[in-house]
């Protein structure tokens, strides 16, 4: 379990000092697949720093499995840290080792026996699915190739924890989707617990099981992924969740109402049923909706029907539905 | 060959020819020596020069404020100042300078071994700010991710910094050793042996151009041979390039 306690972070800069981090409180569970999300200059890669003490808080507690990485000694933060392994953005391969010795340098550093160590590499090329480029050197792999590389040899020391500094924002749509199935793959298999650092949300839909979102330094809310998506309670989170808004154009007076999507299984077709069931014909007038692990969330703005005796018809169909919540709209006036 | 070369210079400049009888056969006889001197002397006085600017070039970058063992500011000021003036001696100057050093250390201040002193003391330096150069130019993010590995401070320098920049390091290397080469050859003026004391005593000094020349073009040769030698080793070295990986690949 990593447990950070009120972790704070000022740099000193020729403009005075800059807090990276404010006051951060956050229990990440084992196992889980924990994502960070925050625009640019959150302070994500400092926090996601603060967890293998690449940067030493100003104050508070790094406790990893009760064990207080900030009071640690030079050895015994170099043991814990084997424990916890890094992937980067820019990968960081070292480009004058072929990818086996790549994947053999923890291992090496750790002093494992020279044979021992490349068995146990070719069998990581294998979980990562590059069998055939033990003899390559990175200069000669696709940034998704590298990638895994990096992750086979970020598994070589056996960690507890993986932590995913923007790992696959250099990447394209597909390479980040691939990359992100074998992290979580990896998390399944292995129980490591991982922990993502991103702008992206669709990242955090793809992986993550629960989520934090930090802005300016400080975390803003924390929660299941079902639980921040469905309904973000802070601006910060409504503007990562939605980052468009949801485009309004020309919105009738009144009679609009805007329902959310909380995690039904799946997209039940309601404005259809809503025409068939109760004979009323509303007007979407706006939607944002994502599947997040097969569940349905976002939300819809819906014209009712200008006739108060159908538009409460259709209110109550709507009420009745499971995983959906209705509410009035008053403010937006075109 | 004698009589060739002799025939040879005879319808060049009639200053040249001066003395021919006694020059060639004395060029024939001294340039191997002369040549050996030269690359003995140079190739012994590199090996120290990166015995001791080696470690300083790696303490300049990880002993410095942001590096990743940081010194106590007084001493990395220290060592930069130290650097800069030893860097800043004229030559000749430095050369007399460590004259009672040379004594102390070699025993004599003549001849090749008297200047090899010398010409570590003006070299160190040089290669220290070289090898500090190579591994600035090194990704940062490596050292971080070794960092997060948990390597040690040596295995960090032992096992990333130097290994990544070793292609850089290389042609460092080149440039050391030829420029040593260079400053071996004006060590010639002060008793030194080898192609530069050759060119100076025997070429201008005793006015035997054909001699002084001989040297000089020799001297021309061996740096285009080992510029040539350091530069393509560099290349072979270096897995970021196609030459480097095809290299790995066959061993």
């Amino acid at each position: 379990m990593i447990e950070l306690k009120n972790v704070t972070k000022v740099f000193p800069t020729a403009e005075g000092q800059l807090h990276a981090l404010t006051d951060v409180s956050l229990t990440i569970g084992d196992g889980a697949v924990y994502g960070i999300v925050g625009m640019s200059g959150a302070g994500k890669s400092t926090l996601v720093r603060c967890i293998n003490l690449l940067e030493r808080p100003t104050s508070g507690q790094v406790v990893i499995d009760g064990a207080d990485l900030c009071a640690m000694g030079a050895g015994e933060l170099i043991a814990q840290r084997r424990s916890i392994s890094m992937i980067f953005q820019q990968f960081n391969l070292l480009m004058q080792r072929t990818c086996l010795k790549n994947i053999c340098f923890p291992m090496e550093i750790a002093r494992v026996k020279k044979a021992e160590a490349e068995k146990r590499a070719r069998e990581l090329l294998e979980v990562v699915g590059l069998p055939d480029k033990a003899d390559a050197y990175p200069a000669q792999l696709s940034g998704g190739q590298k990638q895994r590389i990096a992750i086979a040899r970020a598994l070589a020391s056996e960690p507890k924890i993986l932590l995913c500094d923007e790992a696959t924002s250099a990447l394209d749509p597909k390479t980040t989707r691939d990359i992100l199935r074998l992290v979580k793959d990896i998390n399944r298999r292995l129980g490591i617990t991982v922990v993502v650092i991103t702008h992206e949300m669709a990242v955090v839909e793809e992986i993550c099981t629960h989520v934090a979102i930090l802005d300016h330094g400080r975390v803003m809310e924390t929660g299941t992924v079902e639980q921040v998506f469905s309904s973000p309670q802070t601006e910060a989170g409504r503007r990562l969740v939605y980052p468009d808004g949801v485009v309004i154009d020309q919105l009738p007076a009144a009679n609009v109402v805007r329902i959310a999507f909380n995690g039904g299984s799946s997209y039940e077709p309601l404005i259809a049923s809503l025409a068939i069931d109760c004979g009323v014909k509303v007007n979407i007038l706006g939607a944002d909706t994502r599947n997040v692990n097969g569940q349905a969330f976002g939300t819809m703005l819906l014209g009712l029907p200008a006739d108060p005796a159908e538009a409460a018809k259709a209110a109550a169909y709507i009420k009745n539905q499971p995983d959906v919540t209705m509410e009035e709209v008053r403010d937006y006036y075109g | 060959m004698a009589d060739w070369l002799i025939s040879f210079f005879s319808i060049t400049d009639p200053k040249l020819v001066k003395n021919i009888t006694e020059q060639v056969p004395y060029l024939l006889e001294s340039i191997p020596f002369a040549v050996w001197e030269t690359i003995y002397s140079t190739a012994v006085a590199t090996f120290f020069a990166y015995l001791i600017g080696l470690p300083l070039g790696v303490i300049l970058v990880t002993g410095e404020k942001d590096g990743i063992r940081p010194l106590p500011p007084a001493f990395m000021q220290a060592l930069n100042v130290v650097i800069n003036l030893l860097r800043s001696f004229p030559f000749l100057i430095l050369m007399i300078v460590v004259m009672p050093l040379s004594l102390v250390i070699v025993g004599t201040t003549i001849g090749t071994p008297g200047i090899l002193v010398p010409l570590v003391a003006a070299a160190f330096p040089f290669v220290a700010r070289l090898v500090e150069g190579s591994i600035r130019e090194m990704d940062r993010g490596l050292i971080e991710a070794a960092q997060a590995m948990g390597c040690s401070t040596f295995q960090i320098v032992w096992k990333v910094m130097l290994p990544e920049s070793l292609p850089s390091l290389a042609s460092g290397f080149t440039n050391a050793f030829v420029n040593i080469l260079g400053y071996g050859a004006m060590a010639g003026s002060i008793g030194g042996g080898g192609l530069g004391a050759m060119a100076l005593m025997r070429g201008w000094g005793r006015q035997q151009f054909i001699v002084m020349y001989t040297a000089v073009v020799v001297l021309i040769l061996l740096v285009q041979i080992f510029q040539t030698i350091g530069t393509h080793t560099a290349l072979r070295m270096d897995k970021r390039t196609a030459v480097g990986q095809k290299r790995g690949k066959k061993k």
